[in-house]
C-alpha cells in the first residue's frame, strides 16, 4: 500500500515534471507559445554579453527568456607565432584567431559594436551567417581604423553560423584569420552535455616578409591557387596539442562547436578512434547520428557530440590527410579514467 | 475661429522658416571663415609633371571604358608636419582648438601637444595625418594647389620604380601588399624610399592618401553584394566589377576610401597636393 501510494506519487512527479518541461519557457515572452521569432519580446536591459576565446565558450542559455545584448568586437591586426619561432601577421577579432565565440538565443536582440583598432592599416567590418539583412551587418559595421561601427539584429535561425570580416579583399581578410563562430541556441537551449568545446579551422597561404626577417605574410598568388602552407585548427600550430590539449573523463559527453574559416578549403573532420553519437549537419537542425567524419564547407560549421567510453588520447584531424600530417590540422582530445576491456583492449 | 488658426499656424511656420535661415547663415558663415580667409602661402614642394593619358581604372568604369588623365602636376610627396604645423600657425581656424567637429572628427591632429606643437618624437618631415579631408582641402587651395582626383593618382600608383604602368607584372601588387601589411608606417620620413617612373616618392609606403573625390566610388563596406545600380561595386570579391581582380592593392585602397567620411581623421591617412597644368 505504501509501495503503491510512493510509486504513484513518483510517477504523478514525474508527469508533472515532463509536462512543465514541455510547455514553452515563457519567461520574458509576451505569447504563451511564441513559434515566430519575431514574436518573441525581450526583456530586461541590454548588458554586455560574455564572449570567449576557442577552444572556450561561454555558459549555455539554458532555459532563459530572449533578452538584449551588446556584444562588443575589436578588429586588430597583431603579429603573433604561427609556430614556435614563425611569425605570422593575423587580422582578428579580439586579438585570437578564431575570434570570440558569441552564444546567443532565438528571438535575442543584438546591439553588435565593432571597434577597429586606432592601429589599424586597414578598414574592417563582420558578415554574421547568423544575420538577416544586407551583407550580414558587413555592409552596416565597415569601420575605419579608429572608428567604431553598430549594427543591430534580431537572432531568427537557431544554428552554429560562422562570421567573418568582409571588407575587400575578402579571402585576404579571412586568410589572415578574421573568422569566429555565433551560436544560436533554440529556444530551451541545447541538450546539457559534460564539456563543451570551440574549433575552428583555417587554411593559410604564406610567404616571407620582404622587410622584416622571420616574419611570414599573406600571400596572394598561393591563395588563388588554393595551396595553403598551413592548414590549422584555432590559428596556430599546436593549438590543441601538448599543453592545449582539450580533456574529457570517461563517461563524459563531449560536445565540439566546430566551424571552418577557409578561405578556400572544405574540411574533412574527424577524431581518430571515435565515433560521432549526433552530429548537426552543417550546423542546422538536422541531427544524424554514428558519423565517422563530416564534412565542414568553407564559410560553414558543424556540431559533433559523443560519449568519451575510453581514456587515451583522441587525434582531431582534418581527414585530407597531408594537411593534419604536414599543415598543421591536427590537435588532442585526452581522456582520462578507468579503461573498459570490452570496449577495447590489446590482445597480443 | 478659422482664421485665427491659420495666423496661429502661419506664424509658427514663419519663425521655424526664420531660424532655419538663421541656422543656415551660421553654418554658412562658420563654413566662410573656415575656408575662405585662407593665408596663402607658397609651396616649395617640388612638383612632378605627369603626362596624363587613357587608362582603365580598377573600379568605377561604369562602362568598363578607359578614363582619360589630362595632364597635371603632382607633389612628388605628401605635406609632411612641418608644412601643416605652418598652416596651422598661419590659420588659427584649422588649429585643433579652434576647428569646427563638421570638418574633422575628435581625432584631428590627435597626437599633437598642443595647438602649435607637433606630437612628441614626430619627425618634422613624416607625413602629417590625423587630418580630414575638409583640413587636406583648406591646405591645399592655401599653397595655391588642390587634391588629386581619384583617377589622378591611380593612374600615378600604376608606376613602379621602372615604367609607369606596372600592373601586368607579377611583383607589381604583391609588392605594394607587403607595405600594407606592415603597421606604423605613417611615422617614417619622406622620400626615403626610390621614386617611381614619375619621380613620384611614397606613393605606398608610408600612408593611405585622400583624394578629392575619394567618395565618388560609392562602394558599400561589403565587399561582395552589388549591381552597378547601386554603385556597390564590389562582388563576390570583385569578380564582376573590378578591371583586376588580382590586384589586391588596389582593393585594398578602394575598401579604405569606402570606410572613410569627409571629417575622419585617421592615424594613416595623409595627403599631398596637385595642380592643373598646361599641355605642352
Amino acid at each position: 500500500m505504501k509501495m503503491k501510494n510512493l510509486i504513484l506519487s513518483a510517477s504523478a512527479l514525474s508527469m508533472m515534471f515532463a509536462l512543465t518541461s514541455c510547455s514553452p519557457k515563457a519567461e520574458g515572452n509576451g505569447t504563451a507559445n511564441a513559434k515566430n521569432p519575431l514574436d518573441m519580446v525581450t526583456s530586461g536591459n541590454a548588458e554586455v554579453l560574455e564572449v570567449t576565446g576557442a577552444p572556450h565558450v561561454p555558459a549555455p542559455v539554458g532555459d532563459r527568456g530572449p533578452k538584449k545584448w551588446i556584444v562588443n568586437l575589436e578588429t586588430t591586426e597583431i603579429i603573433e607565432e604561427i609556430e614556435p619561432g614563425v611569425k605570422f601577421t593575423y587580422w582578428t577579432f579580439n586579438n585570437t584567431v578564431p575570434g570570440s565565440f558569441i552564444r546567443v538565443r532565438v528571438g535575442d536582440e543584438v546591439e553588435l559594436r565593432l571597434k577597429n583598432s586606432a592601429n589599424s592599416v586597414l578598414p574592417h567590418n563582420i558578415d554574421l551567417h547568423a544575420v538577416t539583412g544586407p551583407g550580414g551587418g558587413a555592409e552596416a559595421t565597415t569601420a575605419a581604423p579608429g572608428q567604431e561601427a553598430v549594427v543591430s539584429f534580431k537572432a531568427l535561425n537557431p544554428g552554429l553560423y560562422v562570421y567573418h570580416c568582409a571588407a575587400p579583399p575578402v579571402p585576404m581578410h579571412i586568410g589572415n584569420g578574421m573568422y569566429g563562430l555565433i551560436l544560436v541556441e533554440p529556444e530551451g537551449g541545447l541538450p546539457k552535455v559534460d564539456r563543451e568545446y570551440y574549433i575552428m579551422q583555417g587554411d593559410f597561404y604564406t610567404k616571407a616578409s620582404e622587410t622584416t626577417a622571420g616574419l611570414l605574410e599573406f600571400d596572394n598568388d598561393n591563395a588563388v591557387a588554393e595551396q595553403p602552407d598551413y592548414v590549422l585548427f584555432n590559428g596556430k600550430k599546436g593549438a590543441l596539442l601538448g599543453k592545449n590539449m582539450i580533456e574529457a573523463k570517461v563517461g563524459e559527453t563531449v560536445r565540439m562547436y566546430v566551424g571552418n574559416g577557409g578561405p578556400n578549403l572544405t574540411s574533412s573532420f574527424h577524431v581518430i578512434g571515435e565515433i560521432f553519437d549526433n552530429v548537426y549537419l552543417e550546423g542546422g537542425s538536422t541531427v544524424t547520428h554514428n558519423v565517422q567524419t563530416t564534412m565542414i564547407p568553407a564559410g560553414g560549421a558543424a556540431i559533433v557530440e559523443f560519449k568519451v567510453d575510453y581514456p587515451g588520447e583522441y587525434v582531431l584531424v582534418d581527414h585530407s590527410l597531408s594537411r593534419a600530417f604536414n599543415k598543421g590540422a591536427i590537435g588532442k582530445l585526452k581522456v582520462t579514467g578507468e579503461a573498459n576491456p570490452i570496449i577495447h583492449s590489446k590482445v597480443k | 475661429m478659422k482664421t485665427q488658426a491659420f495666423y496661429i499656424a502661419f506664424s509658427l511656420f514663419a519663425v521655424l522658416f526664420t531660424s532655419c535661415e538663421q541656422q543656415n547663415a551660421v553654418k554658412k558663415q562658420r563654413h566662410d571663415v573656415q575656408n575662405s580667409d585662407l593665408q596663402k602661402t607658397i609651396s616649395t614642394t617640388k612638383m612632378a609633371y605627369i603626362s596624363g593619358g587613357e587608362y582603365m581604372p580598377f573600379y568605377g568604369a561604369i562602362d568598363s571604358n578607359e578614363v582619360y588623365v589630362a595632364p597635371f602636376l603632382m607633389d612628388e610627396r605628401q605635406v609632411t608636419n612641418a608644412e601643416f604645423l605652418k598652416f596651422v600657425t598661419d590659420n588659427p581656424q584649422w588649429r585643433k582648438s579652434n576647428v569646427s567637429r563638421i570638418h574633422a572628427d575628435t581625432n584631428y591632429l590627435k597626437d599633437w601637444v598642443s595647438d602649435l606643437e607637433l606630437p612628441k618624437n614626430a619627425k618634422s618631415d613624416a607625413p602629417v595625418t590625423n587630418i580630414s579631408w575638409f583640413a587636406a582641402k583648406a591646405y591645399a587651395k592655401s599653397v595655391g594647389k588642390r587634391m588629386p582626383t581619384l583617377d589622378e593618382w591611380e593612374f600615378v600608383a600604376m608606376a613602379d620604380t621602372d615604367t609607369v604602368n606596372a600592373r601586368d607584372k607579377k611583383t607589381y601588387s604583391s609588392s605594394i601588399i607587403s607595405l600594407y601589411m606592415q603597421k606604423d608606417r605613417q611615422y617614417n620620413s619622406v622620400k626615403q624610399s626610390k621614386p617611381n617612373a614619375w619621380n613620384v616618392y611614397n606613393m605606398f609606403d608610408l600612408v593611405w592618401e585622400w583624394t578629392d573625390d575619394f567618395n565618388s566610388i560609392l562602394t558599400v563596406g561589403d565587399s561582395r553584394t552589388g549591381t552597378n545600380e547601386d554603385k556597390n561595386l564590389f562582388c563576390a570579391a570583385g569578380g564582376s566589377s573590378a578591371t583586376d581582380v588580382n590586384n589586391y592593392a588596389a582593393y585594398m585602397r578602394f575598401a579604405m576610401r569606402t570606410s572613410v567620411k569627409a571629417r575622419y581623421c585617421i592615424s594613416n591617412l595623409g595627403f599631398r597636393c596637385a595642380k592643373d597644368t598646361i599641355i605642352e
